[in-house]
């Protein structure tokens, strides 16, 4: 099957050998408009959540009861986020980052130190102004912890990462002008005005931040999926799979894992701006070591190194919790039990379903050698 | 020594490369020199230190003494991408290749390592990404029809017959552009007629300007296809010259033969 025109081989032809599911084969197939309509749909269905509610039968099924809707609707657009960014990490270039919550604490204080009346810098920035200077320090703070550390592999790179989120979270506790648990507060939100002079984002409704999450989903997706389809992500699945015979075939492997951090550690400071903007108030108590495991449990049970499972991923590490708030069990609240819930469904799923839900198809194959050498 | 048909240019020297590990000696001042457009054959038993001299060429070990030029200039002490980026490029003796990408990926990756688009290009997609990513694959396919191989581009390379995989590594090493390629026992499970096909193309290689280096057991495909022979036995060199000087050499069939118990 090769494509007419210039004697190339169709991206189809990927699925001919038998190791994507069905599904995928016929996706692939389609054609290329129907391929762009079709997630045009489901980006305006994404769009559409909020009124979920409304839906007669399964809508009050699906919505929260202990957390308004639409605040927790942006709970999952953050976490989408940085599962995504955690993606191209963890999922991509094979790294394996235990202190993603850092880049995230590091996007948030940016934030916060540069808007908030409490900061000693008293700037006084709006959010909007803030933005891009905090993606840039986060992108910054991937290459500072990237840079010596990139040498290491596996688990010597986990633990040392993981060191890394404690050393943001012992500054933010410590160090006095993070302000510790005191924490900044009247950090201003993103602008913009309805025609009544009323703020678009406000203080009530968290719909307006949930679809300005989504939006830079969208933009987040898109970015990722170029990289993926290019000779940058084509190195980082080298480096992945034989990081010896890439770099034999000209890769500069260094180059493109710092890349591959910097590059998560931006996205999950875009999730930092967007949380320090919709709460207004931040402390230290906020970023605990128990947010990158949960990031890093959605990417790998969704599916790691495939952009569907990392955000199915991500939402389900946030809606499970929020939906059991307000549920009674046995006359005690459900959210109580959260962690235990979810544990077990995390279990469930590595049992059954080992290279996550919606996995990619070579993460699978890798999952499934491994397996077999254990074995043999 | 024999006149070498090559066009006699200078392009690799191998001057006294020793390398230990601890007190073991796996190069013990190996000498030899390769010139432009020839095909050499690197040969010796069993742990003679072939594959250390191809690891010590290629970066991944640093000698313990000893240089290695190449066009000139030195190689010691240089990134392995540098390396191959400079003209050299190998194949493994246990194939590996990058399991989960296609046969095309994988010979992308090595046909891209000369472009320029950066990760922000790529990010954005700029024209130079269109161009660079269009020349690439033409350039890819283009190594996979030169060794056979064009038909299986879209395939899983973990799913290709183990014949294939062969091919498609040297497809990936001549994608990036050699002037040296390196064979690390390319034949080595090969039938006879598979041998005579691999003979044909490591002929195909030389003649489109590629210099080889090759390392094979199989002496009849080696005395046939190379130009000038190196044979080393136990990290040292104990003969050099074309293949009916090799073939003849007492030293040669002693190290492959074994020494009659009368002669010695």
């Amino acid at each position: 099957m090769i494509d007419q025109k210039t004697a190339m081989p169709r991206r189809t032809w990927r699925n001919r050998n038998g190791n994507g599911s069905p599904f995928r084969g016929r996706w692939a197939r389609l054609p290329r408009s129907a391929r762009w309509a079709s997630l045009l749909g489901v980006a305006l269905l994404a769009y559409l959540l909020p009124y979920v509610g409304s839906i007669p039968g399964i809508g009050p099924q699906i919505v929260t009861e202990g957390i308004d809707w639409p605040s927790a609707l942006f709970n999952i657009s953050y976490f989408v986020l940085l599962a995504l960014g955690l993606n191209v990490v963890v999922g991509y270039a094979g790294l394996l980052d235990l202190g993603y919550v850092g880049f995230f604490a590091v996007g948030a204080y940016s934030v916060a130190l540069f808007t908030s009346p409490d900061s000693i810098l008293n700037t006084g920035w709006s959010w909007l102004a803030a933005v891009p200077v905090a993606i840039a320090l986060t992108l910054v703070s991937g290459v500072i912890l990237g840079w010596p550390t990139l040498r290491l592999r596996g688990d010597y790179l986990a633990i040392v990462t993981l060191g890394f989120a404690e050393i943001i979270r012992n500054t933010a506790n410590g160090a006095e002008f993070m302000r510790g648990d005191r924490g900044f507060g009247g950090i201003p939100h993103p602008p913009g005005s309805l025609g009544d002079n009323s703020p678009i984002f406000g203080v009530r409704d968290a719909t307006p931040y949930y679809w300005l999450g989504l939006t830079i989903i969208v933009v987040v997706i898109i970015g990722v999926r170029n990289l993926e389809h290019s000779r940058v992500g084509r190195s980082w699945l080298a480096i992945r799979e034989d990081q010896e015979a890439a770099e034999m075939m000209g890769v500069r492997t260094v180059k493109y894992k710092l890349w591959a951090f910097a590059i998560g550690a931006a996205i999950g400071g875009f999730g930092g701006v967007m949380f320090a903007g919709e709460q207004g108030f931040l402390n230290s108590a906020t970023f605990q070591l128990l947010f990158s495991i949960l990031v890093l449990a959605g990417v790998v049970m969704g599916g790691s190194g495939n952009i569907p499972g990392a955000i199915l991923g991500g939402a389900l590490v946030s809606y499970v919790p929020d939906r059991l708030r307000g549920v009674e069990i046995a006359g005690t609240d459900a959210f109580q039990f959260r962690m235990l819930i979810f544990g077990f469904m995390i279990i469930v799923v590595m049992v059954f379903r080992p290279q996550g839900l919606l996995p990619s198809r070579r993460r699978a194959a890798e999952l499934a050698d491994r397996a077999k050498e254990a074995t043999a | 020594m024999n006149s070498r048909t090559a066009d006699g240019r200078q392009l690799l020297e191998v001057d006294n490369v020793t390398l230990r590990f601890g007190g073991l000696v796996a190069l013990d001042e190996v000498n030899f020199a390769m010139r432009t457009g020839e095909i050499l054959g690197l040969i010796g038993p069993n742990g003679a230190g072939k594959t250390t001299c191809f690891n010590v060429m290629t970066g991944m070990y640093r000698p313990t003494a000893g240089t290695v030029r190449f066009q000139g200039r030195p190689l010691i002490g240089r990134k392995r991408h540098e390396i191959t980026r400079s003209g050299i490029a190998r194949t493994f003796q246990n194939v590996r290749l990058f399991p989960e990408m296609t046969a095309l990926e994988n010979v992308m990756v090595g046909a891209d390592i000369r472009d320029r688009t950066s990760v922000l290009g790529a990010l954005f997609r700029v024209p130079r990404y269109w161009r660079e990513e269009r020349a690439s694959r033409a350039k890819a396919m283009e190594m996979m029809e030169f060794v056979g191989i064009a038909d299986r581009a879209g395939e899983v390379s973990r799913n290709l017959p183990y014949g294939v995989q062969r091919r498609l590594e040297i497809a990936r090493a001549l994608a990036t552009d050699p002037a040296l390629l390196c064979l690390d026992e390319p034949a080595a499970g090969f039938n006879p007629s598979e041998k005579a096909a691999l003979l044909q193309l490591i002929r195909a290689i030389r003649d489109r300007g590629v210099t080889v280096l090759l390392i094979e057991h199989d002496m009849r495909l080696v005395m046939e296809v190379t130009d000038h022979i190196v044979v080393l036995e136990f990290g040292k060199k104990i003969a050099e010259g074309s293949p009916a000087e090799v073939r003849e050499d007492p030293r040669v069939i002693a190290a492959y033969l074994g020494v009659p118990t009368d002669a010695a």
